[in-house]
């Protein structure tokens, strides 16, 4: 692929994904980390107070329904991991009232959540967070999550279902988990759409609170799911908050060209980028994707350089204390700011929108992304040097004016 | 003062919202639904040394004859949303919201309670209340009904799982310990398993133990039913009565029924809810009182308080005549949906507003205002810090959830005019001593359950 002269003008974004206490599973040990800390909300805030300083577009936070664990390991007794974790929406509603720019996303998952309470929740972030919220749509897959609801059943994966995953093909039960957090999402986006904009009228004279008109029935009815509607909560200052989603195969391009504005991709090298961006742009054609394409961003998972020690050093010894070579399902980077500046530039010339960066050990890495690689940005001339004011999605380039499908005058989407 | 400690008052504050009350209407009204009317009601709550802010939840907006109800407020955020939010902006205060237990699964409510507990440094109240309605069921997969023998026990195992899960782990199985590598003390953290006839769960509960133990349960209960579950499972209950005697033998009720579930009288508190208005004097306060009450029941009101009773359009008569003159239908479709209803005899019920009417020589719109209106605590600062001090010292509760007619700075002047009166008498806090809400309350930090696990 070839990049057009002008496309290095395009503004970059960079967002983190936060877990925990850093994706390396040995990062809670590192002489900064405060693991003692990870469930309250003096970590949290000064995260993404770090986050906010360094003029990121918006923090991801992870969330499953289960303890923490490699989704393609089987569950173990590890006693030498983080094996707790708080909800990440609440932990994102906590942090809406001391952040004033910064996009805030949490992981909420579908399947055993229920998308009524889904879409006031993320609206109401929207609201405490005054137009910066977004949701990570997750399936919950594992047998292991339905068994704490007990209301259905979820087969758990077998061996050959992980080799299969993992070279990107999904078991039929997965697939159809798919196609019904796809609904959930629709459902989500229909129940934002229920109030318009001006519903509330305050009418006093004629002792009207709202104009009914202007609230909408969702009448959903779904392969799974049935929801009447209009949400409790109205519309969000956003119109829909950003949606967004991780995908590593067809299935998961589609999810998220059905239902999300962006989607996190995890090439491992150049040929990946050009090959994956591919499969996006197919996986939009077939469902039909209309309006914005999705924005494609790229997950890395980053140990920078430190003073003392390389960052490759620095993933040596953690994998020794942890008794095993990281692995992930994305990129892992090592070295300097400047390395992975050049690289993040490479791949936007790509056509990459967007990096979302993982940092191995939470307050090393996330420090160096504010402190190193964002001045090296800048100095480049690629990223901005103060927040402009708008919302997340003005941040994301994402257009700000979300038609309301069942607005009169609206074509039906 | 006496050098005798005085009982107590324990004040929550609750945020008007999805009712005629809340004076929508005046110029000074502010948002339902933006975070700055929660952040200042809750901000001012604080000033005031209040036990805890309070949320109530909807899950589905009110209907009159099938159309969207909208004389009155309708619509609100999400409670576990703006809770967690309130914490960044608030210390002491206890964070105390309404989530339904039949449209809600255990494992995920409890949590996100125990989220918000961790979040908030232990100050986390979760208010129980069941559903049964198959409309409010419509926007849930759940969808369905349960009739109301079910309704209680599903509640009952949906309180027990849900601390059963708040108990699952304890409080030093997070090491941390960075020499040696150990995080957990033990490598079933959080294990849980559950046989109900509701539920049949394990798994791993992926929250540590609670700053203050578990997160406290609120609850409302009239019926024997009622009253014996919160006896037994509550650490507050919500009582509907707000004028002695009635509520001073709800208070030796409950007390009575918590002694012989085997618990402590003091570890169960009674609150009622009540409103007020601060008038310069007492005649002041009284008209201020008159001129909110006339425009919260207008006459068009009064007709749709009638319908909840008599299931039938009204809107003919005038509320200025006399009650309908027709019998409630009770097998009609519900003309008013979404909105609590508290089951009764509606033959009965109409012939006490007759009887009301007659006696009292009351319309329509004078028999809704006389029967339906709770009046709230109307005086001068000094009249209303006596009588709140008063209920509670002569144990008709152990204190009041208030709220104001106009949101969100109807607050305002209670703490800056009512809560200084009630510190001189000595029975409010003049500075939080604790850091959690069991604290504020005085409840001890429960004793935490060992479960045998099934695996």
């Amino acid at each position: 692929m070839t990049s057009t002269p002008s496309s290095h003008l395009a503004p970059l974004h960079l967002a983190v994904a936060l877990d925990g206490a850093g994706w390396h599973p040995a990062a809670w040990r590192e002489p900064h980390s405060r693991p003692s800390e990870l469930f309250s909300a003096s970590y949290w805030t000064d995260v993404v107070t770090t986050a906010e300083r360094g003029l990121l577009d918006f923090v991801t936070i992870e969330d499953s329904l289960s303890v923490p664990a490699n989704p393609l390991e089987p569950v173990d007794d590890a006693v030498d991991r983080v094996r707790a974790r708080l909800d990440a929406h609440l932990v994102a509603a906590r942090l809406a009232p001391i952040t004033s720019n910064i996009g805030l996303i949490p992981t909420i998952t579908t399947i055993h959540t229920e998308p009524f309470h889904v879409s006031k929740a993320v609206a109401t972030l929207d609201y405490t967070s005054r137009g910066r919220a977004g949701w990570q749509v997750k399936v919950s897959a594992s047998e292991s999550e339905a068994a704490q609801f007990g209301r259905r059943d979820i087969p758990a994966l077998t061996d050959a279902d992980r080799q299969s995953i993992v070279s990107g093909i999904l078991p039929d039960f997965v697939r159809a988990l798919f196609d019904e957090a796809a609904e959930a999402a629709d459902v989500v986006r229909r129940l934002w759409d229920s109030w318009e904009d001006d519903a509330e009228i305050r009418d006093v004279e004629q002792r009207r609170f709202i104009d009914r008109d202007k609230l909408h029935y969702i009448d959903f009815e779904g392969k799974y799911l049935s929801v009447r509607g209009p949400s409790v909560t109205p519309r969000p200052p956003q119109g829909h908050p950003v949606v967004t989603a991780l995908a590593h195969q067809r299935v998961a391009y589609e999810l998220a060209a059905r239902t999300a504005d962006l989607v996190f991709v995890t090439p491992f090298d150049d040929e990946q980028v050009t090959a994956i961006l591919g499969e996006v742009r197919a996986a939009e054609e077939h469902v039909q994707r209309t309006g914005e394409p999705l924005r494609v961003f790229t997950d890395i998972v980053v140990f920078f350089d430190a003073p003392e020690e390389t960052g490759k050093e620095r993933l040596a010894r953690l994998d020794a204390q942890a008794g095993a070579e990281y692995r992930s399902d994305a990129l892992t980077f090592t070295g300097t700011a400047a390395e992975l500046a050049d690289l993040l530039l490479r791949w936007q010339q790509l056509g990459i929108d967007g990096f979302r960066l993982r940092p191995g050990v939470v307050v090393d890495d996330l420090d160096a992304i504010a402190g190193e690689l964002v001045p090296e940005l800048q100095r480049r001339n690629v990223f901005r040097t103060e927040y402009p004011q708008t919302n997340l999605r003005g941040l994301l380039g994402l257009p700000i004016d979300v038609p309301n499908r069942y607005a009169a005058g609206t074509p039906a989407a | 003062m006496s050098s005798q400690k005085r009982k107590q008052v324990i004040l929550g504050a609750y945020l008007g919202g999805v009712n005629h009350h809340t004076a929508w209407w005046d110029p000074q009204a502010g948002s339902q639904i933006e975070f700055d009317s929660f952040e200042h009601t809750a901000r001012t709550a604080e000033r005031g040394k209040f036990d805890f802010f309070f949320l109530a939840e909807g899950l589905a907006l009110r209907e009159r004859a099938g159309q969207i109800f909208d004389q009155d407020i309708i619509g609100r955020p999400d409670t576990f949303t703006v809770l967690a939010s309130l914490a960044a902006v608030t210390e002491h205060l206890g964070l105390a919201g309404t989530i339904n237990a039949t449209f809600n699964e255990p494992y995920e409510l409890a949590r996100q309670f125990a989220t918000l507990d961790q979040l908030s440094g232990g100050r986390a109240a979760w208010n129980v209340v069941t559903s049964f309605d198959a409309f409010t069921g419509q926007n849930f997969r759940r969808g369905g009904y349960l009739d109301r023998a079910q309704r209680y026990e599903r509640a009952e195992e949906t309180v027990a799982l849900v601390r059963q899960l708040w108990d699952s782990w304890r409080n030093d199985d997070i090491v941390a310990d960075k020499a040696s590598g150990r995080f957990l003390a033990r490598p079933d953290a959080g294990e849980f398993a559950f046989h109900g006839s509701h539920f049949d769960v394990n798994g791993r509960f992926t929250v540590p133990r609670s700053p203050q133990g578990r997160p406290v349960i609120l609850q409302a209960g009239v019926s024997p039913q009622g009253r014996d579950f919160a006896a037994g499972n509550a650490d507050a209950i919500f009582s509907p009565y707000g004028q002695l005697p009635e509520a001073a033998d709800f208070y030796r009720d409950i007390k009575a029924r918590a002694v012989a579930a085997g618990r402590d009288p003091g570890d169960i508190k009674i609150l009622p809810s009540a409103s007020f208005v601060l008038g310069t004097s007492e005649a002041d306060a009284i008209e201020k009182y008159r001129e909110i009450r006339d425009q919260q029941v207008t006459g068009q009101t009064a007709l749709v308080l009638l319908e909840q009773i008599w299931n039938l359009d009204l809107s003919k008569y005038d509320p200025e005549g006399p009650l309908p003159d027709i019998a409630p239908d009770p097998e009609a479709p519900p003309i008013i949906q979404g909105r609590a209803f508290i089951h009764q005899d509606r033959f009965a019920t109409v012939a006490k507003l007759r009887a009301v009417a007659e006696s009292k020589k009351l319309n329509l719109r004078e028999v809704v205002i006389d029967q339906f209106e709770r009046g709230p605590i109307v005086g001068t600062p000094q009249q209303v810090a006596e009588k709140i001090d008063s209920f509670v010292s002569n144990d008709g509760s152990d204190g009041f959830i208030l709220g104001s007619h106009l949101v969100p700075t109807g607050l305002d002047e209670f703490v800056d005019d009512v809560v200084p009166l009630l510190q001189d008498r000595g029975v409010l806090r003049s500075d939080y001593e604790g850091t959690t809400l069991r604290d504020n309350l005085g409840l001890p930090i429960p004793v935490q359950r060992e479960h045998v696990t099934a695996r």
